[in-house]
C-alpha cells in the first residue's frame, strides 16, 4: 500500500526524502496529467503544507520565492520591474486554475522544454536552492535542468526556493509568448528577457532566454555581448541577427516546425527587445 | 479521515490521501455537479472554489482540501434559489450542452465575488481555462457580464412561443448542475467496464491464458473477447456495412481499437494496464497514406472493398468539356484538410443493465433508435428487446452518432447479467472514436464573359480510416454540395472514402460539406479576382435562387435566401474592406483582411425516408405531455420542439413536460444530424400539436378559431359562438396516463439520384453567408480574427437565442478547423495538444437572421446547426488572403504552416 506524507515543516520532509525513494507533489498540475485513467500505486511527498516553501522574500541582495509558491502569488506580488517578465510568464501558465495551484518550484522540476517560468527565470539570473537533510546547497538554474524533464535534482532533495539577485533600480523584464491559441496553450515558443540601463540610456546588463525552442531554455550570450553598451531606443530590435540564436535546437512536433521555431524566436526576441525599448 | 467544508457543511472523506477532489466529490459526497471532461487540467469542467479560488478539482488531492472550504456548483444556489448568475446564464443562452456550465459557473463566481463588474477581458481572462464546445463562448460573456442585473427569467404567453427568445425549457438542469450526463449515475452495484485497446495501427494478435491475470486480480469479474459477443460481433451505421468489430476478432485496423473488456471493480479495472494482458501482437506495416491504400496490390482493409475504396459518390450534368472549353477565365485549386476531433467536453459514457429478456442501455446519445437497433444485432435480440434511455449529452457533434461503450456495456451486461457502466477517459474517446474525414480535394471551376459560372469540376478523396462509419454519408453529400450556392452551367464531382489504418472518421457537422466549401469560396474569390469584380457581388450574381437548377437538377421553390444574406452583408462588408485596406496604408508586421464564404446544406437525410414521430398527451389533470424521441444534444430542439408544439395546440410553452428519447416511451424522431431535427422532428411537432388541437375542437364542436385553456381536468374552449368546457376527468386513460393523444409525422420529400447523381437529394436547404474581418501577423503567421458578420437563412427562427447559439458554436468550430484544429492519430489524444478554440480566441459576432419562408417546414423553420460553421472557414482563408495575398490550401493555417506561405509569396 502506497504512503502519503504530508509533513508541515521541512526538516521532516527532507527526512521523509532521506528515507527513501518518493514522488514529490507539490500543485498538482504536472502530478495528475501524467496519470489519466488511474493514480499509481507510489509513494508520495506532499510538501504543499510547508509554510517556509512558500511566499516570496527579500533577503539580503537577493529575493527568494519559496519553491512551492503558486504562479497566482508570483503574478500578483509586490515586485520591482526587473520580475515583469516574469509575472507576464505567471500569467500564461494554463488557465487561472493552474495558476492558483502550480508551483514555480513544479515547473523547474517538471523540466519541460516548453516550462514558460524557465526563460524567465533564466533572465533573472535565478538560481535553486537544493536542500537535503543537513546541506543546503545553490546551483544556477541553467545547470539545474540537464534536459527534457531530467534536472539535477537528487533523490534526496527538494528544491526549496528559487534566489533571484537583486537587480538595479533600471531593470525591466519582459515576456512575449507565442502559441496557436490565447489561453491554454503550450508554447511554440517564447522569449523572456531583461536589460538594465546605465548612464545615457545605454545597455548595462541584458539577459534574453528563449524556451521551447531547445531541450532546455536558452540564454542567448551572442546577442547579449552584441547588446551590451548600445542605446535602450526604438529600433534596437534591429540588432538581433538569425546567428544570434544559433545555439538553439528546436524540433519539429505537432505545434510547429523547427524552422519555423528558429525563425520565430528570432523575431520573438527583436520584439521583446523593442517592448523594453518603448 | 480527511474533513473539510463542501458548500458550508463539514464533511469527512476517507480513502487514499492522494485521490483527485473531483472524484471525492463525485464518488463519495454525491456530487455530480463537478464534471471531468479530462482530468488533466486541459478542459476546466471540474472547476470548483477550493478558499474561494478556481481550480481543478482533478488536479487536487483530496489531502490538499483538508480543512478547506470547498465551494461546487450545487452551493450556487442558497435554499433553492438560483443565483442571479445561473439566472443569467439561462436567460442569455449560456449553457447549451451544460457540460462545461458548473465548470464555467464556478470560474465566474471567483471573478465577480472581486470585480462585481467587470470587463469583457476580465472575463475571458478569468474564464479562459474553462473550455466549451457548443457555444463560442459570447453569450457566456454576456451572462457574466449581465449577472448583478436581477432581471429573472420570463415564457412567451399562448401563441406566440413561436419567434420567442425564450430560456431553454431544460435550462435549469444544466445551471445547478442537476443534469444527468452520461457518466453522472448507474444502477447500484453495478460492475464496471474498461476496453483494452490496441497499440498497434494493424496487427494480428492472440489472447493467451487468463487465469494469471484473474488470480493477480480478484476483483477482476470477467475478459470479454470477440467471441463472447452473442450476436453479431459487427455493427456500422449503414446496414449494408456492418465492418466494426465490437471486440476485434484477432486482427486490428487502427491503434486504439478495443480487443477485449475488463469488467470488475471500478479500481481493479483501471489498475491493470493494457500491457498487463497476455496478449501476443504480431504488427503488419500500416496503410496511413490514402495514396498508398490506393496503390495497386495494397493490402485491403476489409476484403469485400476491393482497393480500399469503400465509396464513391458522382454528380454530373451538363456539357462540361464544352464549359470549360469556352471559359472566358478559369480557376483552380487544391486543398487538403486534416482530422478534426469533436471535442465534446463529455468523453462517452453509460451503463447497461439486464431486465428478464431485455436490455437498458443508457448513455450519451444522439440517435437513440438506431443505437437500438445497433445493440439487437449485437446481443442476437430483437430491437424491441432493446431499449435505449439516453442521458444528458455533454456534447456530441456527430461524434456521438456511431455506438461507443453501447455494445461494450450491453455485452458485458447481458452475458453477466449485471449491471455495468463505462466511462471512456478523454484518451480512450479520442483514439478510439471517429473525426471529421481528411480531404484532398481538386477543383476547377469557369466563367462566361458575362462572370456567369459555366463549369465546376471537383474531385475529393476522404480519408474514412479503418471503418466505414458515415463515410458513404460524405461521399454522398459532398458532391451534391461541391459546387457551393451558386448557378453552374455544368458540373462533375466525384468523391471516394478511402479505408486507411487509422482512427475512423465518421460524422462531424457538416459531414464534409465545410472541406469542399474550403474549395468553392476559393474558386469563387479567384474567379472574382480575374473578372475584376468584388467578390461579394460575383457571389451574389451567381446566387442561387428560386426555380435555379442545382448540380443535381433540382429546382427549389421556396426558401432560397442566399442572395438576401448577401444583400444584408454587403453595407458591412463594404465598410469593413476599406476599414482594412486603409488600415493596410501603414506599413507594419500586422495586415488586415475581410473574407466573405457562402454555403448551402440539405436539411436532412441524402435521398432517403427520415421520418420523425412526435407525440402529446394530455392527462385527466390536465397535465401536458410532449413524448419526442429526438435527443437534445445542446442545440436547444428540446426547447424548439415544445415552442412549436405550444402553438400548434394554442396553449402556454410552460404547460408542456417533456419525456425525450427514452425509446420505451417515444416514437422513433431519427438521429440528431443533419440539420434535421428543427425542420422534420418540429413539423412532426406541429402536426401532432394540431391534432390533439383538432380532437380538442371537436369534443367541444368548436372551430379552428377557438381559444385553448387547461385549467386542471377542465378544458375551456372559446370562440365566436361562446365558451364551452371540455372534462378530461372522465375519460378514460393510456399507459401514460394521457385520456388524449396528438400524433404527428413528417418525412421530408425527397428522391433517389439517378447514375449522374440527378434528382432531389432534399427536401430544403439551409442557406448562409459569413465575413470574416482577421488581423495577420505576417511576421509570425498568426492569424487574429477579429470579426465575424454571419447572415442565416434559417426559414423562420422559432428561437432566435439559440439560433444566436449555434451560430456562434458553429463559428467556434469553424475557426478551429481554418485556424488551429489538427488531429494527428497517435499524437494528439489530450485537450493540450488539440487545440479548440478559447474565450480568447473569439471574435465578436454579429448575427443577422434572414427568414425565408420553408413551407414545408414548421412555421417555415428548416436547420442551422451544420450551416453554422461551413461558411466560416471559407471566410477566415479569404480574409487571410485579402490581407496577405496569399491562398492557404492546407488547413489548418498553423502559424508554420502560414509564415512558410507568407516567405513562399514573397513576405519578408
Amino acid at each position: 500500500m502506497a504512503s502519503y506524507d504530508r509533513p508541515r515543516d521541512l526538516g521532516a520532509a527532507l527526512a521523509r526524502r532521506a528515507a527513501g525513494p518518493c514522488v514529490v507533489l507539490a500543485g498538482g498540475t504536472d502530478h495528475y496529467p501524467a496519470r489519466v485513467g488511474a493514480l499509481r500505486d507510489e509513494d508520495i511527498l506532499d510538501i504543499g503544507a510547508i509554510p517556509e516553501l512558500r511566499g516570496i522574500q527579500a533577503v539580503g541582495d537577493s529575493w527568494r520565492i519559496g519553491a512551492t509558491t503558486t504562479w497566482s502569488q508570483v503574478a500578483t506580488a509586490s515586485l520591482p520591474p526587473a520580475f515583469d517578465g516574469l509575472k507576464l510568464a505567471a500569467r500564461e501558465i494554463g488557465g487561472v486554475q493552474i495558476q492558483n495551484r502550480g508551483t514555480i518550484g513544479g515547473n523547474l522540476c517538471n523540466a519541460s522544454p516548453a516550462a514558460d517560468g524557465v526563460p524567465a527565470l533564466l533572465a533573472l539570473d535565478a538560481s535553486v536552492e537544493l536542500a537535503t537533510l543537513g546541506d543546503t546547497r545553490h546551483l544556477p538554474l541553467a545547470d539545474f535542468i540537464l534536459g527534457n524533464r531530467k534536472t539535477r535534482l537528487g533523490a534526496d532533495q527538494l528544491l526549496t526556493a528559487i534566489i533571484v539577485p537583486r537587480a538595479g533600480a533600471t531593470a525591466r523584464g519582459t515576456f512575449l509568448k507565442l502559441g496557436s491559441r490565447r489561453y491554454l496553450v503550450i508554447s511554440i515558443a517564447m522569449v523572456a528577457a531583461m536589460i538594465e540601463t546605465g548612464a545615457g540610456g545605454t545597455i548595462a546588463t541584458v539577459r534574453i532566454a528563449v524556451g521551447a525552442c531547445s531541450p532546455v531554455a536558452r540564454r542567448l550570450p551572442l546577442l547579449e555581448a552584441a547588446l551590451a553598451g548600445r542605446r535602450l531606443e526604438r529600433g534596437i530590435g534591429a540588432t538581433v541577427r538569425p546567428d544570434h540564436l544559433a545555439a538553439l535546437a528546436p524540433i519539429d512536433d505537432v505545434r510547429g516546425t523547427a524552422a519555423y521555431r528558429q525563425e520565430a524566436a528570432c523575431e520573438l526576441v527583436a520584439r521583446a527587445l523593442e517592448t523594453l525599448a518603448a | 479521515m480527511i474533513r473539510l467544508a463542501v458548500n458550508g457543511r463539514d464533511v469527512a472523506v476517507a480513502g487514499p490521501p492522494a485521490a483527485r477532489l473531483a472524484d471525492v466529490l463525485r464518488d463519495q459526497l454525491g456530487l455530480m455537479g463537478t464534471k471531468i471532461g479530462c482530468d488533466a487540467g486541459d478542459c476546466g469542467a471540474c472547476t470548483v472554489l477550493l478558499d474561494g479560488a478556481q481550480v481543478c478539482a482533478c488536479l487536487v488531492p483530496i489531502a490538499q482540501a483538508e480543512g478547506a472550504s470547498i465551494t461546487t456548483v450545487e452551493g450556487l444556489a442558497a435554499n433553492g434559489t438560483l443565483a442571479t448568475l445561473q439566472v443569467a446564464f439561462e436567460r442569455h443562452g449560456a449553457a447549451q450542452c451544460g457540460i462545461c456550465t458548473p465548470g464555467m459557473l464556478m470560474a465566474a463566481s471567483a471573478l465577480l465575488a472581486v470585480d462585481p463588474h467587470p470587463s469583457k477581458h476580465a472575463v475571458a481572462d478569468a474564464l479562459g481555462g474553462v473550455l466549451c464546445r457548443c457555444t463560442g463562448y459570447q453569450k457566456i460573456v454576456e451572462a457574466v457580464l449581465h449577472a448583478a442585473s436581477d432581471i429573472g427569467l420570463s415564457a412567451p404567453a399562448a401563441g406566440v412561443a413561436v419567434g420567442a427568445a425564450m430560456p431553454r425549457v431544460d435550462g435549469t438542469a444544466k445551471v445547478t448542475g442537476a443534469e444527468v450526463f452520461g457518466g453522472d449515475a448507474g444502477p447500484p452495484a453495478a460492475l464496471w467496464l474498461r476496453a483494452v485497446r490496441s497499440p498497434h495501427w494493424r496487427a494480428t494478435f492472440h489472447i493467451g491464458d487468463l487465469v494469471g491475470l484473474h488470480r493477480r486480480h480478484p476483483g477482476l469479474v470477467r475478459v470479454l473477447t470477440a467471441r463472447d459477443v452473442p450476436g453479431h460481433n459487427s455493427f456500422g451505421i449503414y446496414p449494408h456495412i456492418k465492418d466494426q468489430p465490437v471486440l476485434a476478432d484477432g486482427h486490428v485496423r487502427f491503434r486504439g481499437e478495443a480487443v477485449a473488456a475488463l469488467v470488475g471493480d471500478r479500481a481493479t479495472i483501471a489498475a491493470i494496464r493494457d500491457e498487463d494482458m497476455p496478449i501476443t501482437w504480431k504488427p503488419e506495416d500500416p496503410l496511413h497514406d490514402p495514396a498508398a491504400a490506393l496503390a495497386e496490390g495494397a493490402p485491403l482493409l476489409h476484403a469485400d472493398r476491393p482497393g480500399n475504396v469503400l465509396t464513391r459518390g458522382r454528380v454530373a450534368r451538363g456539357d462540361l468539356v464544352a464549359a470549360f472549353a469556352g471559359a472566358h477565365a478559369l480557376a483552380e485549386v487544391s486543398v487538403r484538410t486534416t482530422f478534426v476531433e469533436h471535442a465534446y467536453i463529455e468523453p462517452e459514457a453509460g451503463w447497461a443493465r439486464r431486465v428478464g429478456d431485455r436490455i437498458e442501455v443508457a448513455a450519451c446519445t444522439q440517435t437513440p433508435y438506431m443505437d437500438r437497433d445497433e445493440v439487437a444485432r449485437v446481443l442476437g435480440l430483437a430491437p424491441e428487446a432493446v431499449r435505449i434511455i439516453p442521458t444528458g449529452i455533454g456534447g456530441g457533434f456527430g461524434g456521438k452518432l456511431d455506438v461507443a461503450v453501447q455494445p461494450l456495456i450491453a455485452v458485458a451486461a447481458w452475458v453477466l447479467d449485471r449491471p455495468v457502466r463505462c466511462t471512456f477517459t478523454r484518451p480512450e474517446s479520442m483514439a478510439a472514436t471517429t473525426k471529421r474525414h481528411p480531404a484532398s480535394i481538386t477543383a476547377r471551376a469557369a466563367v462566361d464573359t458575362l462572370g456567369r459560372l459555366t463549369g465546376f469540376d471537383f474531385h475529393g478523396d476522404f480519408n474514412t480510416g479503418a471503418y466505414a462509419s458515415w463515410g458513404p454519408t460524405v461521399a454522398d453529400r459532398v458532391p451534391i454540395h461541391a459546387t457551393g450556392p451558386y448557378v453552374v452551367g455544368a458540373v462533375r464531382a466525384t468523391s471516394r472514402a478511402i479505408y486507411t489504418n487509422l482512427t475512423p472518421a465518421g460524422a462531424f457537422r457538416g459531414f464534409g460539406v465545410p472541406q469542399a466549401a474550403v474549395a468553392h469560396e476559393a474558386l469563387m474569390d479567384d474567379l472574382a479576382a480575374k473578372l475584376g469584380q468584388d467578390a461579394l457581388e460575383f457571389r451574389l450574381e451567381n446566387a442561387l435562387r428560386v426555380g435555379d437548377p442545382t448540380a443535381t437538377g433540382q429546382r427549389l421553390s421556396h426558401s432560397c435566401g442566399l442572395a438576401a444574406c448577401l444583400e444584408a452583408l454587403r453595407p458591412r462588408w463594404r465598410a469593413l474592406r476599406s476599414e482594412a485596406e486603409r488600415s493596410n496604408r501603414a506599413d507594419g508586421a500586422i495586415r488586415y483582411g475581410v473574407g466573405v464564404g457562402c454555403m448551402w446544406y440539405g436539411c436532412g437525410n441524402t435521398s432517403m425516408s427520415n421520418p420523425s414521430t412526435m407525440r402529446v398527451g394530455l392527462a385527466r389533470d390536465g397535465r401536458l405531455t410532449l413524448y419526442s424521441g429526438a435527443v437534445d444534444i445542446g442545440q436547444g430542439s428540446n426547447t424548439v420542439l415544445v415552442q412549436i408544439v405550444a402553438d400548434a395546440l394554442g396553449v402556454a410553452a410552460s404547460a408542456f413536460t417533456l419525456v425525450a428519447g427514452d425509446t420505451d416511451r417515444t416514437a422513433d424522431a431519427g438521429k440528431t444530424s443533419a440539420s434535421r431535427q428543427t425542420f422534420v422532428s418540429g413539423r412532426a411537432a406541429e402536426l401532432a400539436g394540431r391534432d390533439l388541437r383538432a380532437k380538442l375542437l371537436r369534443l367541444a364542436n368548436a372551430g379552428d378559431d377557438a381559444d385553448l385553456a387547461i385549467d386542471g381536468g377542465t378544458v375551456r374552449v372559446r370562440d365566436h359562438a361562446g365558451s364551452r368546457h371540455v372534462d378530461l376527468s372522465g375519460m378514460t386513460a393510456d399507459a401514460n396516463g394521457d385520456v388524449l393523444t396528438g400524433e404527428g409525422r413528417f418525412d421530408p420529400p425527397t428522391t433517389k439520384l439517378d447514375g449522374d447523381g440527378q434528382g432531389s437529394p432534399y427536401a430544403t436547404y439551409a442557406f448562409a453567408a459569413q465575413l470574416a474581418a482577421v488581423a495577420v501577423d505576417v511576421k509570425l503567421g498568426t492569424v487574429r480574427v477579429e470579426r465575424m458578420v454571419a447572415a442565416h437563412d434559417v426559414g423562420r427562427a422559432i428561437n432566435p437565442m439559440l439560433v444566436e447559439g449555434q451560430i456562434h458554436g458553429g463559428i467556434a468550430q469553424g475557426l478551429g478547423f481554418a485556424l488551429m484544429e489538427e488531429f494527428v492519430p497517435g499524437k494528439t489524444e489530450n485537450l493540450h495538444d488539440y487545440l479548440i478554440p478559447t474565450f480568447g480566441d473569439m471574435p465578436a459576432i454579429e448575427s443577422i437572421l434572414i427568414e425565408d419562408r420553408e413551407p414545408l417546414g414548421p412555421y417555415g423553420a428548416k436547420g442551422i446547426g451544420e450551416p453554422a460553421l461551413i461558411a466560416t472557414a471559407p471566410a477566415i482563408l479569404g480574409a487571410i488572403h485579402h490581407a496577405t495575398g496569399v491562398r492557404v490550401t492546407e488547413l489548418p493555417a498553423l502559424p508554420h504552416r502560414l509564415r512558410a506561405a507568407l516567405k513562399a509569396a514573397g513576405w519578408a
